[in-house]
């Protein structure tokens, strides 16, 4: 299964930069395209937002072949960190952020030092219960997060650049801006990927005992895999803040870190895009179908167990094995 | 104030005793094959619907006999059927399948018996309370702590003396040994889940008169099972008991002080434990890793 996983990443590189062009081209014009479909901007901003928050986590799961199912709490503290700024401290979109991803990639940090040493099923259980910490935070403290009902009276600010000042309070502006701190924030993840320290992470996923017996020292590795997972994540936590100009603390519960799972393992947890595919067809799906249904919890639980018990390798994982044979 | 404490104490053995049995049958399955059932708390609520519907035709006592009894055999079909293909995969293959078994399952049961909350009826012996003063302590309450701990009793001791209960703890250190031996592993699994899910059914009928029966009243009970468990230390069902009245107790007796700290607490003790002693209170070295 390796081998094929890793001849499959070598594809030919005309063929991959055709497929990276089509991705930021359909990324770039979905807000022209989106609407003759049915869809509308929001819903885009949504894909790019999870996305980010699944590809950001699969660089744990996927990368570094650790499972973490609290990832939620990341994504949480960076959307009510951003928002929490923008409604008590400064009236600042840039600060915000900076806020909210340090929040939520802090507690990450700090969290994965008592967990490291922990594996597989253990490892997870860990993360569940630790992230519903802030879930049960958020909804018992409600004169400072607003509870239940979640944290409201805030919006996205205007952004200065010197002279410059960027109104990204409209729906497509706001789009662009999110589109580009995603390309940002995935270079960013493919340069992680692609560096040394990225082939590590791959060689602890395939063989952790081998790569102890190499020097490599593991728990260091995986603490810092999922510290910059938990960073990625609350990051797109903070743009799901300023996306709604709302948070709520859903996006703290464990149902959340489910649902990241799945769209990294419905994408293909061992491809790079993988998440962002599993992110656009959850989402869509989920959109879709509460529309139709009240019974919609049904439909995205069978989801869950059809992916497991028929295509565990995920949609670009089964693409990549079928172009390889 | 001796009965304020008293009642807080008294709720909280309660609350932990419910905990207990969740988190044992969560304990035994994760220790034997594996896998984190996020479905337990949906068949705890199984337990409670079944136990609703028996009542009419055979009184509250027989349906406090047979429903857990068909929600093991539930557990035994969803055993078979699905859980059984994800053993031995990697681990997020099995915490997503019964992710979504907990959804399918939440969401079936408010189909069919609807979302708001419905009662037993309950013998009239239960309802009375032991004396005036010590108001809320009813014979249901203390009728349901002497079936905890029978329960709790009998599961050790089944482990203990019995040849299936000595496999079972022989496999959860070291599965591939007992089935080299010529035990019938596959088998010893369905019967291991099977138990989880007829304790889970138990909780749930004597939940019903505690916390009401609704679709999604096992949620709030996975979290602090899961808890107990990490607190008590993985591997050790004595430690999961001790660890689910230790947060039961603790939870309860914060709610008496600060009660919007009371469900922060036991995530307070989880982090401490995991600081102080990482592999929990009566847990063995190397088995979380």
């Amino acid at each position: 299964m390796t081998a094929t996983v890793l001849a499959a990443g070598q594809r030919p590189a005309q063929k991959r930069w055709l497929s990276l062009v089509a991705i930021w081209l359909a990324l770039l014009t979905a807000p022209l395209w989106l609407p003759l479909l049915g869809g509308y901007t929001a819903l885009a901003g949504k894909v790019l937002v999870f996305g980010l928050a699944a590809m950001g986590f699969n660089l744990l799961l996927g990368f570094t072949g650790v499972l973490s199912f609290g990832h939620a709490a990341y994504f949480g503290l960076g959307a009510y960190g951003a928002g929490l700024t923008l409604r008590y401290l400064v009236h600042s979109t840039p600060l915000a952020m900076l806020v909210g991803t340090l929040l939520g990639g802090l507690a990450g940090t700090l969290f994965g030092l008592l967990i490291v040493r922990r594996r597989g099923v253990y490892f997870a259980m860990s993360t569940i219960a630790f992230g519903q910490i802030f879930y049960y935070i958020a909804y018992s403290w409600n004169d400072f997060t607003g509870g239940f009902d979640g944290l409201r009276g805030f919006h996205r600010e205007p952004i200065g650049f010197g002279a410059l000042t960027l109104d990204i309070s409209g729906g497509t502006w706001f789009y662009y801006f999110t589109l580009a701190v995603f390309a940002v924030a995935v270079a960013l993840m493919a340069l992680l990927i692609a560096s040394p320290f990225g082939r590590t992470l791959r060689a602890i996923r395939e063989n952790e005992r081998r790569a102890r017996f190499l020097g490599i020292p593991v728990e260091r590795h995986i603490w810092l895999s999922f510290s910059i997972s938990c960073f990625f994540t609350a990051l797109a936590g903070t743009l799901y803040a300023l996306l709604n100009n709302f948070a709520d603390p859903l996006a703290l519960h464990y149902s959340l870190s489910g649902y990241f799972v799945i769209m990294a393992v419905m994408g293909g947890m061992r491809t790079f895009w993988g998440p962002l595919l599993g992110a656009t067809v959850f989402v869509v799906l989920q959109d879709k179908i509460s529309s139709l249904t009240v019974n919609w919890m049904s439909f995205v639980g069978l989801t869950f167990i059809l992916v497991v018990l028929f295509f565990p390798r995920g949609l670009l994982g089964m693409l990549k094995r079928r172009g390889v044979a | 104030m001796f009965q304020v404490i008293l009642f807080n104490v008294t709720n909280g053995l309660i609350i932990g005793a419910f905990y207990v049995l969740m988190a044992l049958g969560l304990s035994l399955i994760l220790n034997l094959s594996n896998v984190i059932n996020f479905a337990h708390g949906n068949f705890l609520a199984l337990g409670g619907y079944l136990a609703f519907m028996l009542v009419p035709t055979m009184g509250y006592w027989g349906a406090l006999l047979i429903a857990p009894v068909l929600t093991a055999l539930i557990g035994v079909v969803v055993e078979r059927l699905m859980l059984r293909r994800v053993y031995g995969r990697d681990p997020v293959y099995s915490l997503l399948l019964t992710f979504g078994l907990a959804f399918v399952m939440q969401d079936a049961a408010r189909w069919y018996w609807g979302p708001n909350p419905l009662q037993i009826d309950m013998p009239d012996v239960l309802k009375t309370p032991l004396t005036a003063d010590l108001f809320f302590i009813t014979w249901y309450r203390i009728f349901m702590v002497a079936i905890v701990i029978a329960t709790v009793t009998g599961l050790f001791a089944f482990l203990r003396h019995t040849r299936v209960g000595l496999r079972i703890r022989a496999g959860t250190l070291d599965l591939d040994t007992v089935a080299a031996l010529g035990v019938n592993v596959k088998l010893l699994r369905t019967f291991n889940f099977a138990v989880g899910c007829l304790l889970a059914g138990l909780s749930g009928v004597l939940a019903t008169g505690q916390l009401g029966l609704n679709p999604n009243m096992g949620d709030d009970l996975l979290m602090p099972s899961f808890i107990a468990i990490i607190v008590g230390g993985v591997g050790s069902l004595t430690g999961t008991l001790f660890g689910g009245l230790l947060i039961g107790v603790a939870a309860a007796i914060t709610a008496a002080i600060f009660p919007a700290a009371s469900e922060v607490v036991i995530f307070v003790i989880m982090l401490l434990v995991m600081l102080v002693r990482p592999r929990g209170l009566l847990g063995e070295e190397g088995v979380m890793s």
